[in-house]
């Protein structure tokens, strides 16, 4: 285990929550769950950065659950795409490009999102075309739980099946929360790996909390040929804090200052234990 | 300051009908906290429907619904009701002639800072190019409810938009001419026509009382019912007037300013000017903001006012 990778995951964390509170709003439930995904994707899985953002050969990310922003903005500014202090600074401020969803004027974001149930479809247009031109590319899409229920979510998943897109794979944030509480109560998903495997798809699953275990998930989808790969990253929504932690209330809650305190405390407490572990 | 939402007074109208009405029927995804509507589903869960995170299936189910002689109220974002489930509003309620009542929430640029994919700004050009569908855009709380009332009476396809935020009172609770698809007259004057819709309304008014301290009467129509547009009011006060000035929280194509010129020119021909959402992305911020920068403020309509005037 990565016990630095793990101390900086609360660091980002941080991050995260101080954008939210300059902004004065944001989805931080959500941040918080697809954190490590995020991180393992940008800082070891995929060949992207600010030198070669332009490159075809780069691979691509879309977070199709673009609520959950302000952890993707934390992480593109560690990778040098802008300077944290700029995000934080001008997050949802008045005339701003850092907005509460992903905005593909901002250095890093490939693709605008908010409407969820779009980036699935758009991944297998970018994978389709990574095998039309021979590129290397490889193609990331990150969803929520809750967004499944969109149906364009499963005509992409047939497609992506159908063009047998290797090249592709998405990431299911399976936190169980969605906003108007737990998803198996809202609209059941049952098995998710089934229905994937229904579909078609090659499926893996991780613990999306833990670096070790997304690093062996993604290894793996690399790996697997001929199908796309999805992986049911099992998270916690909240993840870093019991005040906020698995509480469907956190999915746009802006933390009072008393509860920011509190929040703050507990992941640097994560992040001492992290280094001690 | 009123404190009340218009979509929360949906609800409590609702509450109320669904006591004695059982053919009521709510239905949300993933949205009743937005809609305001959790206390429906908490005080009639049997007449509520739940579909998650599915827009075209919430408007479907709705449809089906209705053809079984239910009276479904589907509340969704205005964003993804009127374009994501745009197809089923068309085909499934309007073409159909279901009697689904869309409630389109946080319409316009309610939600600020979240950006484009959650603003609709072609909300009222999309329904209203929908034979059969009627589109509403009520301005206050109590017209609100006057509206849901009057609703609940027939048996028709309506998309009704509302906002997130509160709304300063236009009307009280013992002052609120309504009549269903006729603008509220909310003053009379000869020099300038104001038509407004929705959350317009409010500052077109205000518009109006700066214009009359500089001598400049103006009516102000309350156009709640975008379609069927009160036709016979917009002739009637654009003939006693110089000019036309539309107000509305949408793209500048296809929506009130359009409709408005399309009658004025064809029947009393007169300079219109239309107050709208530019066409690009709309600047990142609250609606106050928002409404300031691109003169959708009362000062900001009067000014636009009197350059219509010189
Ligand atoms: C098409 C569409 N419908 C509704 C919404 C409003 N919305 C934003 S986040 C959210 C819940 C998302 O839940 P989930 O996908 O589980 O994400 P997470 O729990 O990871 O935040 C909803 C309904 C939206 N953004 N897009």
């Amino acid at each position: 285990m990565d016990k630095a990778l793990k101390a900086l995951s609360y660091d980002y964390r941080m991050d995260t929550v101080n954008m939210i509170m300059s902004g004065g709003g944001g989805h931080i439930g959500g941040d918080m769950s697809e954190m490590e995904i995020l991180m393992q994707l940008y800082l070891k899985e995929m060949n992207i950065s600010p030198e070669n953002q332009d490159d075809p050969n780069r691979d691509y990310f879309i977070l199709s659950k673009g609520h959950a922003v302000e952890s993707f903005y934390t992480i593109l500014a560690h990778k040098g795409f802008y300077s944290l202090e700029e995000a934080t600074a001008k997050f949802s401020k008045f005339g701003s490009e850092f907005i509460g969803h992903p905005n593909n004027v901002i250095p890093g974001v490939e693709m605008n999102s908010g409407s969820l149930g779009h980036g699935l479809p758009v991944a297998v247009g970018l994978a389709i075309a990574a095998k039309m031109d021979k590129r290397p590319s490889r193609v990331y899409v990150l969803m929520g739980d809750g967004e499944l229920a969109e149906g364009s979510v499963w005509e992409g998943a047939m497609s992506g099946h159908n063009y047998n897109l290797d090249n592709l794979c998405a990431i299911v944030d399976r936190n169980h929360l969605q906003i108007s509480g737990n998803t198996e109560d809202v609209m059941k998903q049952d098995d998710q790996a089934e229905r994937w495997k229904a579909f078609g798809w090659h499926v893996v699953k991780a613990d999306g909390n833990d670096f070790d275990s997304l690093e062996a998930a993604f290894a793996e989808a690399r790996a697997h040929k001929g199908d796309p790969t999805v992986i049911i990253a099992d998270t916690i929504k909240g993840k870093g804090s019991p005040v906020m932690e698995n509480k469907a209330g956190w999915h746009h809650h802006l933390p009072t200052q008393e509860e920011y305190e509190q929040i703050m405390k507990d992941l640097e407490a994560g992040k001492e234990a992290a280094l001690n572990e | 300051m009123n404190k009340i939402p218009n979509r929360k007074v949906i609800c409590d109208v609702l509450i109320e009908k669904a006591k004695d009405d059982k053919d009521i029927v709510v239905l949300c995804s993933d949205s009743r906290g937005s809609a305001s509507l959790t206390a429906f589903f908490d005080t009639y869960p049997e007449q509520s429907v739940e579909v998650g995170i599915a827009e075209q299936d919430l408007v479907g189910i709705s449809a089906g619904l209705a053809k079984a002689g239910k009276k479904p109220f589907a509340a969704s974002p205005a964003s993804f009701l009127s374009t994501r489930s745009f197809e089923q509003c068309k085909v499934d309620v309007a073409y159909s002639n279901t009697n689904v009542k869309l409630i389109g929430i946080s319409g316009g640029i309610s939600y600020g800072a979240l950006g484009m994919s959650h603003h609709s700004c072609q909300d009222i050009a999309g329904m209203s190019a929908i034979p059969n569908m009627r589109v509403y855009l009520p301005s206050d709380r109590f017209q609100t409810r006057k509206l849901i009332e009057a609703l609940l009476q027939d048996e028709k396809p309506a998309y009704i938009r509302t906002g997130r935020n509160p709304v300063e009172d236009i009307y009280s609770e013992e002052c609120c001419p309504f009549e269903m698809d006729k603008a509220t007259v909310l003053r009379e004057g000869t020099d300038v026509l104001i038509v407004a819709t929705g959350e317009m309304v409010r500052p077109a008014y205000d518009a109006a009382l700066l214009l009359e301290k500089e001598g400049i009467s103006a009516t102000v129509l309350d156009m709640y019912c975008v379609k069927p547009l009160d036709k016979d009011a917009v002739i009637k006060y654009a003939e006693q007037a110089k000019a036309v000035i539309t107000v509305e929280e949408h793209s500048p194509f296809g929506g009130l300013g359009s409709m408005v010129s399309q009658v004025v020119g064809e029947y009393c021909p007169r300079k219109v000017k239309n107050i709208a959402l530019p066409d690009s992305h709309v600047i990142t911020g609250t609606s106050k903001e928002v409404f300031k920068y691109y003169g959708m403020d009362g000062e900001g309509i009067a000014k636009t006012a009197k350059e219509v005037l010189k």
